[in-house]
């Protein structure tokens, strides 16, 4: 008995029901854990295919820190959803032209790919023999593609430094917290000491 | 084990799993009773004294009191995701001890990414709190739960980048290589703890902040808060949290133990230590880790939230992230690095 397909199976239908419950849900917090079901029946899936590092990395970045956003704002909102879902019906045709459209231009580009011979050889060998996962996809990113990698980092820190511009404003008369000038504060300046006299007070 | 067939070895990880499990909560009882001993030590208390010898009893019963109690669910409670919490929050605290090796070979699961599992499985955690602090429907627990989830991810960061720093000396993100890496002739003084200790003392902060511990229990601040995000809870989802709480402080003891402490080996490397088993020094290290967490609780006063957060990203994220730079550089100039010529 070989326990492979059955664990795909198992990950798969989970993975499938996860997904769709996130669209069928009522409650937007309900639809953002079954989305975390679904991220990590996905990593369930990357595991068996030998793909470990991809798994854990998919499980660090996007259950632990892209779907704990996800869970903040969904939870500080307060939005009547049952009232978001009065026009449903009035709306169903335009939606599903669109997906329908979407659909057909996907068919329609994957449709005409031609996949590099090269590549292929990838595919059905992605590990060189007597490497680990990580490494292996360590010698693709930094030693094959270390170039593009970088670019590639260079446009998220773009992106990063932009969203921070943004959204920075110096408002005057805001009085700032400078942690020099409290740490630089000894007791002689901050504790003053007085003698009480008795039944008088200060 | 080649010639287990699928049903039967995945039958003898199971009785592996149970047997690790008795045992880990076994040393989490008295860890908790440890704690309480040090703290009232410290404090000139006697501590829990009363149930059992030196009140050796004293955690079995309070499970025990716990069970027996009436479990209360607030009126306006998501009640699933009430209850959902604690038991994730439990599960993924014990589920991350699948792949930490206490002795050679001695994990259930010797996974190749075993550092990222653990990472994977700490980034988790913070669901249980985010979730048990929303379905209370209660002001207190939801704020104590956006706190703690900011601190978790803050301190996260920076213990990321230790383990990196570990991981580019070691050469490998197997659990095991990355203790066998620090066996040299040195002993004690080969372990990390030493070429890397502006490292481990960084890892050591960040595990109490992680671990929502003081000086750092700022989630349960019962100055401002009530008491955290478990207000709401009564009895067994209660005592799960708090299970769950202590088994990540073993856990991140024991990830100290393997990255910086040498794990299993002996500190003093010649003949009459080395006969004693690795598991034993394991545990050793482990309680010398909790001691010294444990110590941080009893004379430390309680950071300022804000304190909380500058430290974790004015502080230890450019030091760390400097580090690693700093490290990575004189391993490819010296050529000392594990994996160098691969």
């Amino acid at each position: 008995m070989s326990l492979v397909p059955f664990f795909f199976y198992l990950f798969s239908a989970v993975l499938i029901g996860a997904a769709f419950m996130v669209i069928s849900a009522r409650n937007p917090v309900h639809s953002v854990l079954f989305l975390i079901l679904a991220f990590f029946n996905a990593a369930g899936l990357f595991v068996l295919l030998g793909a470990e590092f991809l798994a854990m990395i998919l499980v660090v970045v996007y259950v632990g820190a892209v779907a704990v956003l996800f869970l903040f704002v969904v939870m500080m909102l307060d939005v009547d959803f049952a009232e978001l879902r009065q026009g449903f019906l009035r709306y169903l045709p335009a939606g599903a032209s669109l997906g329908l459209l979407v659909l057909v231009e996907m068919a329609l580009v994957v449709g005409v790919w031609k996949i590099a011979p090269a590549s292929l050889v990838n595919v059905s060998a992605p590990m060189p023999p007597g490497m680990t996962n990580t490494m292996a996809l360590g010698h693709v990113l930094y030693t094959q593609y270390a170039y593009l990698f970088e670019a590639a980092g260079i446009i998220l820190l773009t992106a990063m430094v932009g969203a921070i511009i943004l959204t920075l404003r110096h408002k005057p008369g805001v009085r700032r917290q400078k942690i020099a000038v409290q740490n630089a504060r000894t007791p002689a300046e901050a504790v003053e000491i007085r003698k009480v006299p008795n039944r008088q007070g200060i | 084990m080649t010639s287990l067939t699928g049903l039967n070895s995945l039958l003898l990880t199971f009785g592996k799993s149970v047997a690790l499990l008795v045992a880990l909560l076994i040393f989490i009882a008295y860890v908790l009773y440890a704690d309480r001993k040090i703290w009232a030590a410290v404090m000139l208390r006697r501590g829990p004294n009363v149930v059992g010898p030196w009140g050796l009893w004293q955690s079995f019963a309070d499970m025990l009191k716990f069970v027996f109690k009436e479990p209360v669910i607030p009126d306006g409670a998501n009640k699933g995701i009430f209850l959902l919490a604690p038991f994730i929050m439990g599960m993924l605290a014990l589920s991350a001890w699948a792949v930490i090796p206490i002795g050679e070979g001695w994990a259930i699961s010797d996974l190749n990414v075993g550092i990222l599992y653990i990472f994977a499985i700490s980034s988790l955690s913070v669901y249980g709190i985010i979730m048990g602090g929303w379905a209370s429907n209660s002001k207190f627990p939801f704020l104590s739960a956006l706190r703690s989830a900011a601190q978790m991810i803050s301190y996260e960061v920076s213990i990321g980048f230790v383990i990196i720093t570990v991981l580019l000396c070691a050469g490998s993100l197997n659990l095991g290589d990355i203790v066998a890496a620090q066996d040299t002739r040195f002993g004690l003084f080969g372990w990390y703890w030493l070429p890397l200790f502006p490292m481990f003392v960084i890892f050591y902060v960040s595990a109490l902040a992680e671990t929502n511990r003081p000086p750092f229990d700022l989630v349960e601040a019962e100055s401002e808060l009530v008491a955290g995000f478990m207000v709401e809870y009564s009895s067994t989802p209660y005592m799960l949290f708090m299970l769950s709480e202590y088994v990540a402080i073993i856990t991140m003891s024991a990830l100290a133990t393997i990255l910086f402490l040498g794990g299993w080996l002996s500190p003093v490397p010649f003949f009459p230590f080395t006969v004693v088993p690795g598991p034993v020094w394991f545990i050793l290290k482990v309680c010398f880790f909790f001691f010294m967490i444990s110590m941080a609780k009893a004379i430390v006063p309680r950071y300022r939230y804000d304190q909380l957060m500058r430290l974790g990203w004015k502080v230890y994220l450019p030091v760390s992230l400097g580090m690693v730079i700093l490290v990575a550089a004189v391993l490819q100039l010296t050529g000392w690095g594990a994996g160098m010529g691969q």
